[in-house]
């Protein structure tokens, strides 16, 4: 029996599901492993014990997150040689290092220092302890790198060549050093610190709208403001100079987040538009437009030309035979604007934020404490939508230029097995989902422990097993 | 020493590394509903293999990307081949991890019961399809003249796989019960010297039969000889008879040391018995996938090599660490005393 539905779409829906729950996890984790460490260090240097309840706190949030970061990245990793085992022969040889590399150097090192720092506080020395926080951290960062290299290569393929139809490494050192894997990881990372720093700023929020444990959470939202402020205004920055770098390897790309079709310049930038998304309608029926942006943050200059899709696809014909080489336009644009919009709320959020902190308003400002809330979530929705346009923007291809979606799965897996992966896959993350929720809700209607408790949950975080 | 055959032992080694970590605590897993007398046992239980169990699950996932890295067409065919096996291993997997960081979260004996359950099968679930899934590459699985996987699911399990996958599991509970032993005390110290001692035979018995007739198939079905494989299978089969009669004696940490020695064995028997080949194909034995054929280039190995040659012994030096640091047995020692109290739950 097989199902009706192509075989490659329903492994595209099967990655893209998976890959975004996982991202759901990743950049918590990058951001929460340094900002507690520095929680912890603060304590360390000066003995306020008001920092190491917050290292306790927020690392037990670290702790189930990282959990499930690990067990959905699994799938993540099985998934290349099940869904895609054309594509895993064909850049095995390439794209396999960094991902071996990174279980190796990166994420022994994460997993085994995480369980020293939760289980440790009494079996080793303050340093040493303090240590292995960081120690995570530096995994946590690492395996980021790895993972980086590995996508961006197949963004824009460096240190390789192809031989008898696989691609071969060349060059470990021009992998590493991919232009555009430095921008994307710094990209990322500064991604996982905001996102880190928004979340202990909204948790902070919420306890001051609960008006309890201000003192502590007050030493709390500073950090995250001193983090939050200048990292997410600084990632607006590297965000749009990445783009810059994506338009000299992927002008398609970035032809089709502007949903530009004709070669232009000096370029407009579309802040919104409706129609002219496809090949068919070009021209939008309503837009707003503002006139140089576009130019500016795709070549960094006044009046620079950018190439329209229309053009780079009649290039790509030439270059790489007949086809459609325009990716999903309509994802592509608004992507890249669900992005930046949400990327620009967070440092609206922050600067907001630490504006009435010094004004000493901040607890006070019940309305502005609600947004802080829920700009908990501003950071994700724009990761995740920075990733639907990293990937989708690359389509038709899986490597650029080299390889196609469409020819990378596996041809021994039927449509019918998809399907079945698929729905266990969903129904777990489902349930997962749900009942982090309920869990979350709950602890949010417990009343703060009595000190010394039986039941001080957050006193001994995670060694509660 | 010729790099593909380095990192065929390389993955041998990973396989081996996983079954002996994650082996006791896969054991620790099946043993959890039937050991404790109660919930504060139950509790201990999960404790003595709390700081460490990530980290021995890690061994897995350097196995993977390394078999993806130096051996792209064995990944390829053995993951895309394997998919409901595989898809089967994540989901209990993914319960498994879950339960260890939920269980604790609410009261309820239905909710401690429900995560318990998970932990028990996830465990249980895993050590079964890995058995399965790992003997099938000696066994032969049909695989076409492409290199493609050409069965079903269905092809994965004969008699033969499935009783490695029972041996398996049998062989994990042993050696979690061996490893229970040395990490408790008191009460639930003398249960689990209970169980290691009840699991000892029928582990013997079970681990015996698959390593003997994993060396048959190997001679049936992979054209091997006698030797080699026949020497990692005797190494285990006495392994752990010695466990056994360690256990018998008294001695739970030789007893440990030697069900951990045979569980390393079950992967050696495996590999050598492999060996030149990573995939059997029952079809046709000439659609065999090879070490030569399947391996990454030159170039990608020695780049590789000399990052395992840098940091395994630096992730032996910082795990066998970690042990060290957590030697004593759980529950003898004063409960962690936290240096202060930490602020509300509340999120």
């Amino acid at each position: 029996m097989t199902l009706a539905v192509s075989t490659v779409d329903l492994a595209r829906v099967q990655f893209a599901t998976t890959s975004l729950y996982h991202f759901l996890f990743v950049p918590l984790t990058l951001g929460l492993a340094p900002l507690v460490a520095t929680m912890q260090t603060i304590w360390y240097r000066g003995g306020d014990e008001a920092w190491l309840r917050l290292a306790r706190f927020f690392g037990t949030l670290m702790l189930i997150n990282f959990a499930i970061g690990v067990a959905t990245g699994l799938v993540q990793e099985f998934q290349f040689g099940m869904n895609w085992s054309i594509y895993s022969e064909y850049v095995g040889d390439v794209f396999g290092a960094p991902l071996a590399i990174e279980g190796l150097a990166a994420f022994m090192l994460e997993s085994t220092f995480l369980g020293l720092w939760i289980f440790g506080w009494d079996r080793l020395s303050k340093r040493i302890h303090l240590a292995c926080v960081w120690l995570f951290a530096l995994g946590t960062w690492l395996s980021a790198f790895f993972i980086i290299v590995a996508n961006s290569w197949m963004q824009r393929p460096v240190g390789s060549h192809v031989v008898d139809g696989r691609a071969e490494l060349t060059s470990v050192w021009e992998l590493m050093t991919n232009r555009f894997g430095i921008w994307a990881y710094i990209h990322v990372v500064l991604v996982g610190l905001t996102t880190g720093a928004m979340l202990i700023f909204g948790v902070a929020c919420w306890h001051f709208l609960r008006g309890r444990n201000v003192e502590i959470f007050r030493k709390a939202a500073k950090l995250a403001l001193i983090v939050g402020v200048p990292i997410s205004a600084l990632n607006l920055g590297v965000g749009s100079h990445l783009g810059v770098v994506i338009t000299d390897y992927q002008p398609m790309k970035i032809a089709a987040t502007e949903a530009q079709w004709d070669t232009c310049g000096p370029c407009s930038f579309s802040l919104f538009q409706i129609g002219g998304f496809t090949e068919d309608d070009q021209t939008p029926t309503f837009s707003i437009q503002i006139p140089h942006v576009l130019s500016l943050l795709a070549t960094d200059s006044w009046n620079g030309q950018v190439q329209g899709m229309n053009e780079v696809q009649s290039e790509y014909q030439a270059k790489y035979g007949s086809g459609n080489y325009v990716p999903p336009v309509r994802a592509a644009y608004w992507g890249m604007r669900v992005m930046a919009y949400f990327g620009t709320l967070v440092f609206l959020v922050a600067a907001v934020g630490a504006f009435l902190y010094r004004r000493k308003r901040l607890e006070r400002t019940r309305w502005f404490l609600w947004i802080g809330v829920v700009a908990i979530a501003f950071p994700y929705i724009s990761a995740l939508a920075g990733w639907i346009l990293s990937e989708v923007g690359r389509q038709p291809w899986i490597v650029q230029g080299l390889l196609k979606t469409a020819d990378a799965n596996s041809p021994s897996v039927s449509s019918t097995t998809i399907a079945l992966s698929l729905a266990v896959l969903g129904v777990l993350y489902l349930v997962l989902t749900l009942l982090n929720f309920v869990l979350l809700r709950r602890y949010a209607r417990f009343d703060p422990p009595e000190l010394g408790g039986e039941d001080d949950e957050f006193a001994m975080p995670a060694v509660s097993y | 020493m010729d790099l593909q055959i380095l990192w065929f032992c390389l993955i041998a080694v990973l396989w081996a590394g996983y079954f002996l970590l994650e082996g006791f605590d896969f054991g620790v897993g099946m043993l959890l509903p039937f050991l404790p007398e109660g919930e504060a046992d139950r509790q201990t239980m999960l404790r003595t293999i709390g700081p460490v169990w990530d980290g021995n699950e890690v061994w897995l996932v350097v196995a993977g990307g390394a078999t993806f890295a130096a051996f792209p067409a064995w990944y390829a065919t053995m993951f895309s081949g394997f998919y409901l096996a595989l898809v089967l291993v994540l989901f209990f997997l993914i319960i498994r991890v879950v339960s260890f960081e939920w269980r604790s979260k609410s009261e309820t004996p239905g909710w401690r019961a429900l995560w318990t359950w998970a932990n028990t099968i996830g465990s249980a679930g895993a050590a079964l399809v890995w058995g399965v899934a790992l003997s099938c590459l000696v066994y032969g699985v049909p695989i076409d003249s492409d290199g493609d996987y050409a069965g079903s699911f269905w092809d994965l399990f004969k008699p033969y796989t499935v009783f490695a996958g029972l041996a398996v599991v049998v062989l994990f509970a042993f050696h979690g019960a061996t490893f229970l032993t040395l990490r408790t005390v008191g009460d639930l110290h003398a249960r689990a010297e209970h169980a290691a001692r009840r699991l000892a035979l029928p582990a013997v018995v079970l681990a015996g039969v698959f390593l003997i007739w994993t060396v048959a198939v190997a001679m049936d079905r992979n054209d091997k000889d006698l030797f080699p494989p026949v020497l990692p299978a005797v190494l285990g089969i006495l392994a752990l008879g010695f466990g056994l009669i360690f256990l018998f004696r008294g001695n739970n940490g030789r007893a440990f040391t030697m069900t951990g020695l045979g569980a390393v064995s079950v992967v050696a028997t495996l590999f050598v018995s492999l060996y030149p080949r990573v995939m059997v194909s029952s079809t046709d034995f000439g659609n065999s996938l090879t070490v030569e054929d399947a391996s990454s280039s030159h170039y990608a190995l020695a780049v590789m090599s000399v990052v395992a040659l840098i940091f395994v012994p630096v992730v032996l030096a910082y795990q066998g660490w970690t042990y060290y640091v957590f030697r004593h047995r759980v529950g003898d020692e004063p409960l962690a005393s936290p240096p202060t109290e930490a602020p509300s739950a509340g999120m």
